[in-house]
């Protein structure tokens, strides 16, 4: 067990297994967006309501699901690169920062140009809106941290900080919808219900979920590489790799 | 069953096309920043430590025209 977690927190046996698996998630990432978009803007019905304007759901949703998801692996990262002084974790929380910050402007974003045709309004104060909105500074906060000190050590440890001080707004955004019965609708998908959707929509939305994570897994992997590459620079194995792949690519 | 009976009629989304498609590409866009921008950097990376490498070796052969060189950059 214990070797196990001192293997996965070796940045050298991460940046090692996580090239073979790379290729493999890429390659799943690209069908699977690909084959929801197309069925999303294409085939899947129109909604009786709201027309073709619904279509924006396929990447609204997806983007939201994965903004939530990145916060939670940021945050624990962060925990564990403080409790266990982890530096792989310290890296993983880093990468996962500018990651999920994108993630949440998509989810604004779209949300915003689907209110316009649905609400007739590009923004409103609603309360899911809002603490989405809190949730993409909080992002930005700990990446603003990460840059804030010439000590490494002491970046990690406040952005860590920031980031699990920053929970407490995820339960926020997932009740808002309940609590405060606004403007944003309730939860399409629930894990204890059957889909309040017709399964002809269910059915690309779920393959675009299923995208966006294995997308969110290839970004996060690439990113963590190039900072463990980056943080350990002066070691033997990245500079045995580095100058070798040079001379065999040049 | 493609939903539309010709391109145009797929292009202008009954109406919603601006909004339809705005969204999807302004979110591949920002999206493909995440996979081009770690490569970037990889190169980058690359490429500087392949230049203090070479620094140090002609350092190391060479200590004083190392030295002259790199005072005469500065």
């Amino acid at each position: 067990m214990w070797q196990w977690f001192h293997r996965l927190g070796s940045p050298r046996w991460f940046y090692q297994a996580s090239g073979k698996w790379l290729p493999w998630l890429s390659l799943l990432a690209a069908i699977l967006l690909s084959v929801g978009i197309a069925w999303g803007l294409g085939f899947a019905p129109e909604d009786a309501k709201q027309g073709n304007s619904f279509r924006i759901i396929y990447i609204h949703v997806p983007a939201s699901f994965l903004a939530l998801a990145g916060y939670y692996v940021m945050a624990l990262a962060g925990a564990v690169g403080l409790i266990w002084k982890m530096k792989l974790a310290d890296m993983v929380m880093k990468s996962a920062a500018p990651i999920g910050a994108i993630l949440t402007f998509v989810a604004l974003v779209t949300g915003s140009i689907w209110g316009k045709p649905t609400w007739g309004t590009y923004w409103v104060w609603d309360a899911r809106i809002t603490s989405m909105l809190v949730l993409f500074f909080l992002y930005l906060g700990v990446i603003a941290l990460q840059y804030s000190y010439t000590s490494q050590d002491a970046a990690s440890k406040s952005s860590a900080v920031l980031s699990l001080v920053g929970m407490v707004n995820i339960p926020i955004i997932y009740k808002s919808v309940d609590w405060w019965y606004t403007l944003h609708q309730p939860a399409t998908i629930k894990f204890t219900e059957a889909p309040s959707m017709h399964p002809d929509m269910f059915h690309p939305l779920l393959v675009m979920i299923l995208g966006f994570y294995c997308f969110y897994a290839v970004a996060l992997i690439l990113n963590t590489r190039v900072e463990i590459l980056n943080r350990e620079r002066r070691t033997r194995w990245v500079l045995d790799m580095l100058l070798n792949s040079k001379k065999g690519s040049s | 069953m493609f939903q539309f009976d010709s391109f145009n009629e797929f292009v202008q989304m009954g109406g919603h096309g601006p909004y339809v498609w705005a969204s999807y590409v302004i979110s591949l866009a920002v999206l493909a920043w995440l996979i081009v921008s770690p490569l970037l950097r990889k190169r980058k990376l690359v490429q500087e430590v392949v230049r203090e490498r070479r620094r140090e070796a002609a350092r190391q052969s060479n200590p004083v025209s190392a030295e002259h060189v790199s005072q005469g950059k500065a």
